[in-house]
């Protein structure tokens, strides 16, 4: 890769290109740090246009590029694939441009989620998806797998939450899509780029839609005996014409974790746990506060509490919050689960959920981003133990397989990247995949964004298929560690 | 009401497909003005209807694509829902899949979002003739890449609707009307400042001299907002349903009606005519005096772009130009789902 290397030196100055493999080192995983790979050349161009320079170079020498904003992503998107090249976007880290009248933010891909809402706060404004690394997520990073968060029921995930984006394409050139009006004519590529992992161009600029920051925000939290009834009260809430801006359920196993884990006070004899934020004008709040503390009462709730004040709320909220290193403070390892079900499901999911966790001797919390239907089961094992990460990662893939049976979906917010290859075969038949394979090359005909990552080949198909017929026997290359 | 055509569908794509014989694609026919002439074979869409699974408390709801959008709605309302962006129906028998083909919103639309964030799955048939599902049936969904989106606004030119699954939600309980006397820079000055405030503003129209806005929520909400001062309109959902259907007297008479789409604060068009705003002053009406004139090169130069909604004699480009780059992308994915480029050619650009 001699010659790659000393053009991009000349690209992006030599600085800002790494082949030392103690400087790559660092950039061979993202949050699934299960699948690793130490990167052959690392490149931080500083600007939109050193992306293009990038781009042409690696387009005429056909090196495949792996884009990767804060490397946080939990589904391997921006894993180092071999021969190719890692382009890092941390150095495009500016907010170009704040416009507080015009309820917008311009931003390079490197900015952090976090750092918009802070950057606009002085003017009753915010960006509203909150994925739970917003603090050292990037933007480019959440348009590129289309990022959730807990309050995406009433505020939409990032699709809903940006307005246009520029891109660089793989053979270099550079394309606007949208606008700051939120549309554009001819398709809505705005959307098909939003979620599409890296695969279709290089993200160099999102501008943002900033929201007035409500009114008022009250919390209530209610606990229930059955976990039946709790689902219940979730449909509840929605027929009564309440959106809720926080709408999360956790299960027996996940309570007394994330109450151990936070000291929140959660009653920690109950079988589930919801926590519901409403927010708004001031008297539309009330209002529905009360309406859905009576729907909590006539549920049966052995436990309903409204946060006193914005200090109890974020105590509350924090148990939820840290659900996830609080189960993993209950066994070596887990492994963190992501599909999404009709509601009306939950019940008898999470009783086959539960079917499973007996049948492959592994225990599983529960963590559920209720309002939308977003199941994060937590499988936890012992990866030093030698059959139990094959379970787990068996285990997880039956969960998402009846995720897909009940009508619902392998991922609602943490991307395929590598991760779910596999079941994306589940999900999809070879008409839909042959579909994806042509809108890459749509975008990409030589196949040098991203190469392997989110939609399976047919064969790798074929293959999963044909496992799954023989006992569910999976081959592991690596050995998994969460 | 309720019947399955997708295999008759499927036949006749698949006939046109070997044939290459163009399809123009045809629902009720309440949108066939929009969009540049067309020519082709009709494929009627009207006959698959029936709305499959609708239940209220998932705020989804799936049906066919030639669903009346009025029989969606009294559904809908039937339980207190909506679709939130109010889409226009332009015609007594408008279908769900004229609503996603065209892709328009009404007078919600700057507080409620676009069609295209409302759209959860769909189930479409390629120019090739092949029935394919994407997206699916609940709010959360990141697999594969989104195709659902991709079809709103696309004008039929990448498969025919089979059938459409739409997030949906609660209607407020309350809303109120005012309206203030007011000339058209300082009317945009207000909406803009309104738009700061978490004040429940969920429509905005200026026309005649006069801004128009409504406000939703619970009663103890509405009489808060009435601070703004301005005031009551009476008979507020006759005035919205005017403007969102284009029954308002300002649409009324000859000339050419521009949509033109603008960062809301933009001026004033200096241009003579008639014009109506909404969206915060992010979509203007305009009906200019000069039969000829070309509002592409107007709206670019405030940041924004025109599109060519209603003309009496149909001629040249609809939508605004794209660069030739973006252009190209279009074409390719084109090929992608219209291999033998029959599905309303021509009806979005040139060629597409």
């Amino acid at each position: 890769m001699a010659s790659l290397a000393e053009e991009l030196r000349a690209a992006v100055g030599a600085a800002n290109v790494l082949t030392a493999r103690e400087a790559c080192v660092a950039f061979e995983c993202d949050g699934l740090t299960a699948y690793r790979h130490v990167p052959d050349v690392v490149v931080l161009p500083g600007n939109a246009a050193e992306v293009q320079a990038v781009m042409s170079i690696c387009h005429r020498l056909r090196v495949p590029v792996v884009a990767r904003g804060a490397g946080t992503g939990l589904s391997g998107g921006s894993l180092p694939v071999a021969g190719a090249v890692l382009l890092v976007l941390a150095r495009l880290n500016q907010i170009l441009e704040l416009a507080p009248r015009r309820r917008l933010a311009r931003v390079q891909p490197g900015v952090t989620n976090l750092s918009i809402s802070k950057a606009c706060a002085e003017h009753g404004l915010f960006y509203a998806p909150d994925p739970s690394s917003q603090i050292a997520c990037s933007i480019g990073g959440n348009v590129a797998e289309n990022s959730g968060g807990v309050h995406c029921l009433k505020y939409g995930i990032t699709l809903h939450n940006i307005l246009e984006i520029q891109i660089v394409t793989a053979a270099g050139e550079f394309l606007v899509l949208g606008s700051e009006m939120g549309e554009a004519p001819g398709y809505a590529l705005t959307a098909l780029l939003t979620g599409s992992e890296g695969m279709l161009g290089i993200i160099v600029e999102v501008t943002v839609k900033l929201l007035p920051r409500p009114e008022s925000v009250e919390l209530v939290v209610g606990a229930f005996d059955d976990i039946g009834a709790c689902a219940r009260v979730v449909g509840d809430i929605i027929s009564a014409g309440i959106i809720p801006a926080g709408l999360e359920m956790m299960d027996g196993a996940a309570i007394c974790a994330a109450d151990a884990f936070a000291k929140c006070g959660y009653p920690t004899a109950a079988q589930a746990l919801l926590l519901c934020e409403i927010d708004g004008g001031d008297a539309d709040v009330t209002h529905q506060l009360e309406r859905v503390m009576s729907i909590m009462r006539e549920a049966g709730a052995v436990y309903l509490r409204v946060a006193a004040d914005a200090s109890e709320q974020l105590r509350m909220w924090s148990g939820r919050k840290a659900a996830f290193p609080a189960v993993g403070r209950l066994a070596p390892d887990y492994y963190c689960m992501d599909g999404t079900i009709p509601r009306r499901r939950l019940p008898e999911v999470l009783h086959r959920i539960s079917g499973l966790s007996e049948e492959f001797a592994l225990p599983i919390a529960n963590v559920f981003h209720a309002g939308d239907g977003n199941l994060h089961p937590l499988i936890m094992f012992d990866a030093g133990k030698p059959d139990e990460l094959r379970r787990a990662e068996e285990c997880g893939n039956r969960i998402l397989e009846l995720c897909v049976a009940v009508g619902g979906t392998v991922t609602g917010e943490h991307g395929v990247g590598v991760e779910k290859l596999g079941p994306m075969c589940t999900q999809f038949g070879s008409g839909e995949l042959e579909m994806f394979h042509a809108v890459k090359r749509a975008f990409d005909p030589h196949a040098l964004l991203n190469p392997g990552k989110a939609v399976p080949t047919l064969a790798r198909c074929a293959d999963y298929g044909a496992l799954r017929v023989h006992g569910g026997q999976m081959p592991f290359e690596h050995l998994p560690r969460f | 009401m309720e019947r399955d055509a997708t295999a008759e569908l499927t036949a006749r794509v698949q006939a046109a497909a070997a044939a290459r014989t163009p399809l123009q694609l045809c629902g009720s026919g309440s949108k066939a003005f929009y969009g540049r002439p067309l020519r082709g074979e009709p494929l009627m869409l009207q006959d698959h209807t029936g709305v499959v699974d609708y239940d209220p408390q998932e705020l989804v709801l799936t049906a066919r694509a030639g669903t009346p959008l009025a029989h969606i709605e009294a559904r809908l309302a039937e339980c207190g829902q909506h679709l939130p962006f109010e889409p226009p129906h332009f015609g007594p028998a408008a279908t769900l899949g004229g609503m996603i083909a065209c892709g328009l919103a009404g007078p919600a639309r700057a507080s409620a979002g676009p069609v295209r964030d409302y759209v959860l799955g769909v189930r479409i048939l390629t120019g090739a003739g092949q029935v394919l599902n994407f997206g699916g049936r609940v709010m959360k969904n990141v697999a594969g890449y989104d195709v659902t989106r991709l079809m709103v606004g696309a004008l039929g030119t990448l498969g025919v609707l089979l059938e459409v699954s739409l997030k949906v939600l609660p209607r407020a309980p309350g809303q109120l009307t005012l309206t203030f006397a007011l000339s058209g820079a300082q009317a945009i000055a207000r909406m803009n400042d309104w738009a700061r405030t978490p004040l429940p503003v969920t429509g905005t129209c200026w026309v005649d001299g006069r801004l128009y806005v409504r406000l939703q929520g619970s009663p103890a909400a509405l009489a808060q907002a009435r601070r703004i001062g301005g005031e009551e309109l009476n008979a507020a959902e006759a005035f919205w349903t005017s403007v969102k259907e284009h029954t308002h007297p300002f649409f009324d008479g000859a000339g050419t009606l521009w949509r033109l789409t603008v960062p809301s604060a933009s001026a004033v068009f200096d241009v003579p005519g008639r014009t109506l705003m909404e969206w915060t002053g992010a979509q203007r009406w305009l009906v200019p005096d000069a039969a000829r004139a070309d509002l592409h090169a107007h709206s670019v130069r405030a940041g924004g772009f025109a599109t060519r909604f209603r003309d009496a004699e149909p001629s040249g480009e609809v939508f605004a130009a794209l660069p030739a780059a973006l252009m190209r992308v279009h074409h390719e994915l084109k090929k992608t789902f219209d291999p033998y480029a029959i599905l309303n050619l021509g009806r979005l650009y040139a060629d597409l």
